[in-house]
């Protein structure tokens, strides 16, 4: 912890190739770490993808009353995915919680995005300033739901421990992740050297701050669960079978491969 | 009339809300638990007839097919986040208390044994997770609280991600069967349409004989003689009716009222002994095998009779089935009139004739009653009528407008895609349930005394023959009187002006022989 900051900008000399020692360590394990989560997010993702999409569906089943074009199946879906349109009907304190913290988390991903590249967006530049905020309103969002999950007997009921430790996640990462900003400031420009160095496969060294240690250390970890647990909800919405059928029964014949090979391969 | 709700209330208190919450009583239904079907019912339908030794594997592996072959199976197991939103929304949940009703929590007795088998997760943290092995006690959940589901979708409408339980308890009954777990209700029923033609083992000189005296008692009433056909070959429409309406009270009323509309819209039309049922109980065990095979007799029927069009009657699952899955599973119809839907609701055929003028009503008929309307499960959230979303509730309200003065709708949180299940749908109505039966029509007992207290409502009507076996056996049970349930056809039969036909005078045809036997049974 000793050592002074290595930067790419810092003082002559101080290049990547002066990487060693602690920081050579830490930053190697940082760089394996981030590309093993996000092989596995982007694998674990893609795959549980192409099962959703080449499992078939092999009865209509939206539930209705269902739109009855393609076109109106894109509205039902961003009305779902947009608003949380049936979790708005179902309960208004979850969506409430939920669409706080998942509103949030949106605009502190997309503030995220200036760590990735260079030049910075321009959408990403202005959000910057709502995006400082809506860490808080993510860990209150994150906390409601929480509170909830304690408290209704009947969410406490189907409660499994993974759902409490992956709200501790997400608001442990939401907090490290505020602390840096507001209370113990890391360095930033030295963090987006080493994501960008990590993108070009030139890792740059990570600053041995103990606030974003965690922080990344953190997200690497929800990185890697996505794909085995419930967050699969997110792909999962996309491939509803109640959500994303047109109700056209009718006017089309709808038959899975399956059911054809075993039926009426003889017709 | 009713003031006291025999479940959970004493007299004279305030007028409970459909929606009231229960406190959790856990295990409160845990041995509710339908007839298991007997060796002979199960091989009817080719499962094995009795628990087979290795149950467990077996049934491992037919969740594995089942997850191959259903994409809203597999989806809905990875991805449900326990938000919570459906725990309030099951009509059994809300009658019983018991956790295991709660609609996420009646998934989680199938997923914590797919997280276990089938998800890394689950392999390695069970316990995390809330993976279980499949146990002779998870099997035992399995069987009490997948016969406490009516398969009504009400948990999807509600599910940020719409995870219909329906599926899920769907797919959880077609891996017991495959192990020799059947229920008795469902699997004996199917075995009689495969053999007979209908769920009551109704044989075809019955169904002559039932025909023929209804022709008599209408032809006594009205003077005017309304055709009961069978098997006349030639006609136009077909018409699949569930074969409760052939003998049972209220829906015996209602197909009094099909034909009084098929007669004035001055169409031939026939029922058939072969299809003369519109139920498909297959769907209710979630296997497409049974399913699509009592739907192939409808299509066999239709060719062999030479028609034109299908009409089908007042039957809710029947109507999904119809509507959702019939062109899937029997179809292509091509050989019928592209005209008309295929097929065609008899809501659907008599709001039609009603658009352009053929019917004539005498409302007044109708004015010793009040209507309100329950929206049936089915036909609410599985399937349309019309050309326009939600026309399967405004088509149906605007017959029973067309044919009564006096109607009122019940809570809106308790109607069209929120309408609550009877109690009695998805294989649920066999009377050793009938504990689970009344329980889960509790909140439309109270949404119905609602508007008994505040409009003077006196009738409920309804367009499925399950609801309609339910009311008649519940309603007593929370003091409403059996008969306040009727069929849409039938408050049609009562108002509607008959024209007499050339044929009014003649005596001719139906060759049916007399001493017709008794129904076997008196299952719905
Ligand atoms: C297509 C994108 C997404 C949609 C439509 C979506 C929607 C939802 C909805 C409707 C809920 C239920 C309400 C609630 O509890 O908040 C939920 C829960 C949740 N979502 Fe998402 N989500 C999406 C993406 C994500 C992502 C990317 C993450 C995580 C990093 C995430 C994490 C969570 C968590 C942890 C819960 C459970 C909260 C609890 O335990 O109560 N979601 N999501
Ligand atoms: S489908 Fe209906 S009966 Fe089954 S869990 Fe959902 S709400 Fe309850
Ligand atoms: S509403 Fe859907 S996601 Fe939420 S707990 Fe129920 S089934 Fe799971």
């Amino acid at each position: 912890m000793s050592r002074p900051h290595l930067r790419p900008d810092g003082p002559p000399g101080a290049t990547d190739t002066l990487v060693r020692g602690e920081t050579y360590v830490l930053t190697t394990v940082y760089a394996l770490v981030f590309y093993v989560a996000t092989a596995l997010l982007v694998g674990g993702l893609a795959f549980r993808v192409w099962q959703y999409a080449t499992t078939p569906a092999p009865l209509k089943i939206p539930t209705t009353p269902a739109p009855t074009t393609r076109t109106g199946v894109w509205f039902r879906m961003a009305r779902e995915v947009v608003l949380f349109q049936s979790l708005f009907k179902s309960n208004k304190w979850i969506w409430l919680f939920g669409y706080l913290f998942h509103g949030a988390l949106a605009l502190v991903l997309l503030r995220h995005v200036r760590y990735f590249q260079e030049p910075v967006w321009t959408v990403i530049t202005l959000i910057q300033p709502f995006g400082k905020y809506a860490g808080f309103a993510m860990i209150a969002g994150l906390g409601g739901l929480w509170a909830r999950r304690l408290l209704v007997p009947r969410i406490r009921y189907i409660t499994n421990p993974s759902d409490h430790l992956m709200l501790g996640l997400l608001v442990a990462i939401g907090l490290s992740g505020l602390g840096m900003k507001f209370l113990a400031h890391t360095d930033i420009v030295a963090v987006k050297a080493f994501f960008l160095g990590l993108m070009r496969f030139n890792p740059q060294p990570l600053p041995a701050d103990p606030a974003l240690l965690i922080h990344l250390g953190l997200v690497a970890a929800l990185m890697i669960v996505f794909p085995f647990s419930k967050l699969l909800h997110a792909p999962g919405v996309f491939f509803s079978p109640t959500r994303n059928q047109v109700d056209n029964p009718r006017e089309r014949r709808h038959v899975a491969k399956w059911a054809t090979a075993r039926y009426e391969s003889g017709k | 009339m009713a003031k006291v709700d025999i479940l959970d209330r004493a007299a004279g208190e305030e007028l409970p809300d459909p929606m009231e919450m229960p406190a959790l009583c856990p295990g409160a239904m845990a041995q509710s638990n339908p007839y298991l079907a007997q060796p002979a019912h199960n091989e009817a339908l080719g499962f094995p007839g009795e628990l087979i030794e290795d149950w467990h594997d077996v049934a491992i592996a037919k969740m594995g097919e089942l997850l191959g072959k259903y994409r809203s199976l597999k989806v809905y197991l990875d991805s449900c986040v326990k938000c919570g939103a459906c725990t309030d929304k099951c009509q059994y949940f809300l009658g019983t208390g018991d956790p295991k009703n709660m609609p996420v929590a009646r998934q989680d007795l199938l997923r914590k044994v797919y997280r276990r088998h089938f998800t890394l997760a689950g392999k390695f943290f069970p316990k995390l997770v809330g993976a279980e092995d499949l146990t002779k006690e998870v099997l035992d959940d399995w069987y009490s609280y997948f016969h406490q589901c009516s398969q009504c979708r009400r948990c999807s409408v509600y599910c940020p991600y719409g995870i219909d339980t329906a599926e899920i308890s769907m797919a959880a009954r077609e891996i017991m069967d495959s192990i020799g777990i059947g229920q008795k209700y469902c699997n004996e029923i199917i075995g009689k349409v495969h053999k007979i033609g209908n769920n009551l083992g109704l044989p075809k000189p019955a169904l002559a004989s039932t025909l023929e005296d209804l022709e008599e008692e209408v032809y006594d009433d009205t003077g005017v003689k309304v055709r009961f056909p069978l098997d006349e070959p030639g006609a136009e429409i077909l018409l699949v009716t569930p074969s409760a309406d052939f003998f049972a009270e209220p829906h015996i009323d209602g197909l009094i009222g099909y034909a009084k509309v098929m007669h004035e819209a001055g169409v031939k039309w026939t029922l058939s002994s072969y299809a003369s049922e519109a139920a498909n109980f297959g769907m209710f065990i979630g296997s497409y095998e049974q399913m699509r095979q009592v739907a192939q007799r409808i299509r066999k029927a239709a060719l062999d009779l030479g028609v034109k069009r299908i009409v089908v009657g007042e039957c809710g699952h029947a109507w999904r089935v119809a509507y959702s899955f019939w062109n899937t599973l029997a179809g292509p119809w091509d050989f019928l009139d592209p005209n008309y839907p295929v097929p065609q609701h008899i809501c659907e055929f008599t709001y039609d004739l009603i658009q352009k003028g053929k019917l004539n009503f005498d409302k007044s008929q109708n004015d010793h009653m009040t209507l309100t309307f329950h929206d049936s499960c089915n036909v609410a959230r599985a399937s349309r009528m019309g050309d326009m979303p939600g026309g399967q509730f405004e088509i149906p309200r605007a017959v029973i407008k067309a044919v009564c003065n006096n109607y009122v709708d019940m809570a809106e949180d308790t109607i069209r895609e929120a309408t609550f299940c009877c109690g009695g749908g998805g294989g649920l109505l066999s009377d050793e349930i009938i504990d689970i039966r009344k329980k889960g029509a509790q909140p439309r007992m109270r949404a119905l005394r609602q508007v008994v207290e505040e409009h003077g409502v006196t009738h409920m009507a309804a367009i499925c023959a399950i609801c309609k076996a339910q009311f008649t056996k519940v309603l007593p049970e929370f003091d409403f009187a059996r008969d306040t349930i009727v069929s849409v056809h039938q408050l049609v039969s009562n108002a509607i002006i008959l024209t007499p036909g050339p044929d009014d005078d003649e005596d001719e045809d139906d060759d049916a022989p007399d001493g017709a036997p008794e129904t076997e049974d008196d299952e719905d």
